[in-house]
């Protein structure tokens, strides 16, 4: 029986989170874009698990189930997505691919 | 038990900020599948074993599969000009200390959370499945839709779509 108090457990939780929100504000490739959101998904689905534990109820496991759905098709969207940009800009850097900017 | 949840949990933080940090692509993305699997056992420990399940088979086993297939088509590993002046610390102390206050905030936020007044009980898949489909019975099939169309904008996005040109254009 683990007896971690939750709150250094939510702790853990939450600076997944901010390690992922760091990554999305400092990388620029894609990819490690991409990386980031899904380490913010993940920390998100760790606290709906924690919260589950601690209550002793199974909606927060119900609430990981669907965090994983949408992951799986976010991430199968942003693939694709990047593929096109890779083709259309023979780049992943995401400050390049600004041709919407005017260039004035 | 404890102890075990702090060696997940320091593996998933350590890991997590090489795969952030990391220059090569694919490295990163097995430091994070690293990470992934750390947040399993934590899952584990939490008495959530079907939880723990899904994270390594779905997450670090399909996602994580598709984001190296997709690193390995496009073939990078070749360093950015642009991504290079990011990673020097000059841009990224600014994001990292706007998290750090984000933290602190978070720590005093959660300082005291109520004790569970709930018996010690292990949540079983079945609970889960019968609470899944009751329920939360609207809730899957909007992930249902959701899952439809994300293959369908997948196949969309995903095809190569053949150049046309006109006849009298084209180099004949």
């Amino acid at each position: 029986m683990l007896t971690v108090p939750v709150e250094i457990q939510i702790l853990f939780a939450g600076i997944l989170f901010l390690l992922g929100l760091i990554g999305l504000l400092v990388r620029r490739n894609m990819i490690f874009m991409l990386m980031s959101i899904e380490i913010m998904f993940n920390s998100a689905g760790l606290v709906f698990i924690i919260a589950s534990t601690h209550w002793k109820q199974p909606d927060g496991q119900v609430m990981f189930i669907f965090i994983l759905s949408v992951t799986a098709v976010e991430v199968a969207i942003a693939l694709a997505l990047l593929l096109q940009v890779y083709h259309h800009f023979k780049t992943l850097d995401a400050d390049s691919v600004n041709k919407l900017k005017d260039h004035n | 038990m404890n102890l075990f949840f702090y060696i997940a949990a320091a593996i998933a933080i350590i890991s997590t900020i090489l795969a952030i940090s990391g220059r090569n692509a694919i490295h990163s993305l097995l430091f994070l599948i690293l990470s992934l699997l750390a947040v399993s056992v934590i899952f584990y420990l939490l008495d959530a074993p079907f939880i723990a399940a899904l994270e390594v088979i779905i997450y670090a086993g399909a996602i994580m599969v598709l984001f190296i297939f997709v690193t390995m088509m496009l073939n990078i590993g070749i360093e950015r000009r642009t991504e290079k002046r990011w990673l020097n610390p000059r841009m990224w102390i600014v994001p990292s200390m706007l998290a750090a206050v984000l933290l602190t905030d978070f720590i005093l936020a959660i300082k005291h959370v109520p004790a569970s007044p709930f018996a010690d009980q292990i949540i079983l898949p079945k609970q889960v499945g019968i609470s899944l489909f009751s329920t939360y019975l609207l809730a899957v099939e909007i992930a249902a839709i959701l899952l439809m169309a994300g293959v369908i904008g997948a196949y969309h996005l995903g095809s190569q779509k053949k150049k046309v040109t006109h006849r009298f254009l084209g180099k004949n």
